[in-house]
């Protein structure tokens, strides 16, 4: 044991190969492999008639992204992932500022287990119990109610676009939802990025004659950006894969996952399917490498 | 700047009522005496329904299959993890970078690229979908989370420690006992809790693999298009919460103690 442990230690490049070989082989054949086979498949041809994949090169599943119902798929989708890291930045940010620079070391920890909490619990409790408070009768109809409010939310719901028939079929209940599970994903790269500001360079600025919101642009803005990035990240990638919520709550109208979820599922149009989820694949890649230029790597 | 600093604590504890008021209406609901999920205010106080989920064999079969995938997981994204972790903590590795982007892409990419994925490859390779199958998904993303726990941790470790060791004498083996082991111990442990916690809760990627198994979340979503027995859901969701919960605060306190005697 002693002198197999002195040989690894001397065998350096060797004791590497055989660690890594494991995780390259998970990682590049399993991973990198069924992710290859799903690229390759986007460009074989589905035949309709005996419901099978054929292996031959065709570029019509990727001009069937392009037909107008298929755009409208592709923008509702990303419409709302915009919209979604959008509501996460604009409610993340202040708790983020909040807690790295006004909270008390006891707050600071009490907040980052809050935060943590439900950004860990169970994904399907979390948009269950949306469905339960959205719904007609729910609590938050009966707080609106109680508050002689209904005719605001009517009011609401009669926006174009934003609104619906009730609070779960519209679309101001899915981007709720949405934002209410990927928020906590937003706050804590927001928070580890401001954490790094000193306060004495928001002192420094308002000493200097700035006005807070000039600070806040000129300085706190730009320092805590990589932490918006990293965080954005996960808002905007992990809307734009959802198929859950938007099958839970919100109007009729696919988004991409539902789908590719649909596709592979009564039919079995792997193609198909294929070729919708290079979408966000080749817009989740572009985004990395572009967080990456813009340091999101570093906010950790 | 003082009025600026109670306006943003309120705006702060806000965010964290809207965080956490959803959870807890649905622990609510699991003691609602009604067989509904939606009228409020509820009526009566009842623990009938958790009488009534104990007995139904599904959610048995459900609870037993998703926590067997997660150990199993666990496992692998422990082994794995803690090898990419070692070996990419060298200041040179070919193709670190590579491996670095290879090792984001799982969490990066949504859930539904590696399902559908996984399951374009099963099927070709006429695997038939059930527990290795979910173990396969759900380890990919597990051992992303024990990486990056056991790498931060090396990170801060200095490497002069381990060099100390030897040259006072110490060999490989005990170095690795005395001085290693101990120094990760807590990281790992903590991602391997992390990993854990994940895998019982997912549910996008489990939806490509599992064919026809229900684990827990499957079973839950599968529940949401039933509109009776919604009481029975909420004590299913309640019970879910209940499980990771304490696993998420054990894995926030071992990593957090980094930060206390780290320094």
């Amino acid at each position: 044991m002693r002198t197999l442990s002195h040989f690894f230690y001397r065998q350096r490049t060797l004791t590497l190969l055989l660690m890594l070989t494991p995780p390259l082989l998970w990682f590049g054949v399993v991973y990198l492999g069924s992710l290859f086979n799903l690229l390759i498949q986007s460009v074989w041809v589905f035949d309709d008639m005996s419901m099978s994949v054929i292996t031959e090169f065709t570029n019509t599943n990727f001009a069937n992204l392009l037909t107008p119902a298929n755009l409208d798929i592709l923008t509702r989708t990303l419409a709302m992932a915009c919209a979604v890291t959008l509501g996460c930045v604009l409610l993340g940010f202040p708790m983020a500022y909040y807690m790295a620079h006004f909270a008390g070391p006891a707050e600071k920890g009490f907040f980052y287990v809050a935060v943590m909490l439900p950004m860990w619990a169970s994904f399907i409790v979390k948009a269950y119990a949306w469905t339960v408070l959205l719904a007609q009768g729910g609590v938050i109809y009966w707080l609106l109610n109680a508050m002689g409010l209904q005719f605001a939310l009517q009011a609401v719901l009669a926006l174009p676009v934003v609104g619906g028939d009730t609070l779960a079929t519209s679309n101001l209940g899915r981007f709720v939802v949405f934002t209410y599970i990927w928020l906590p994903f937003m706050v804590l790269p927001i928070q580890a990025a401001i954490e790094r500001v000193p306060v004495t360079l928001l002192l420094a600025s308002g000493d200097l004659g700035a006005r807070p919101f000039q600070t806040f642009r000129r300085v706190l803005w730009p320092l805590a950006f990589p932490g918006v990035v990293a965080g954005s990240i996960f808002t905007f990638s992990l809307t734009l894969g959802d198929y859950i919520i938007a099958q839970l709550v919100g109007p009729p109208g696919l988004y991409i996952g539902n789908m590719v979820y649909t596709l592979q599922g009564t039919i079995g149009n792997i193609p198909m399917a294929a070729a919708f989820t290079c979408v966000p694949i080749v817009l989740i890649t572009l985004y990395l490498s572009l967080a990456r230029r813009l340091g999101a790597f570093h906010a950790y | 700047m003082r009025t600026e600093h109670r306006g943003l604590r309120f705006f702060a504890y806000t965010g964290l009522a809207f965080l956490h008021l959803p959870l807890l209406f649905i622990a609510l609901y699991a003691f609602n005496e009604a067989d509904s999920n939606v009228n409020f205010p509820i009526t009566g106080l009842s623990l009938r329904w958790f009488a009534r989920a104990l007995e139904l064999s599904e959610i048995h079969e459900a609870v037993y299959l998703s926590i067997s995938v997660a150990a199993m997981a666990t496992a692998i994204a422990m082994l794995l993890g803690t090898l990419t972790a070692t070996a990419m903590n060298r200041e040179r590795l070919p193709g670190k970078d590579a491996l670095a982007t290879l090792l984001i892409l799982p969490i990066a990419l949504p859930g539904i690229v590696t399902g559908i994925a996984l399951l374009a490859s099963f099927q070709m390779l006429d695997v038939n979908p059930g527990f290795w199958t979910i173990v396969v998904g759900h380890a990919t993303f597990c051992v992303v989370i024990v990486h990056n726990n056991v790498s931060a941790r090396l990170q801060r470790m200095p490497s002069r420690l381990w060099e100390a060791s030897m040259d006072l004498g110490a060999d490989t083996l005990t170095t690795l006992r005395y001085i290693i082991v101990p120094q990760l111990g807590s990281a790992l442990l903590a991602g391997g809790i992390l990993a854990f916690a994940l895998s019982v809760d997912e549910l996008i990627v489990t939806t490509f693999t599992s064919g026809s198994d229900k684990t827990l979340p499957i079973w839950l979503m599968g529940q949401l298009g039933r509109p009776r027995e919604a009481a029975i859901t909420n004590v299913v969701a309640l019970f879910m919460m209940i499980v990771t919960m304490p696993l998420i605060l054990l894995a926030w306190h071992l990593t957090r103690e980094r930060n206390t005697t780290g320094r």
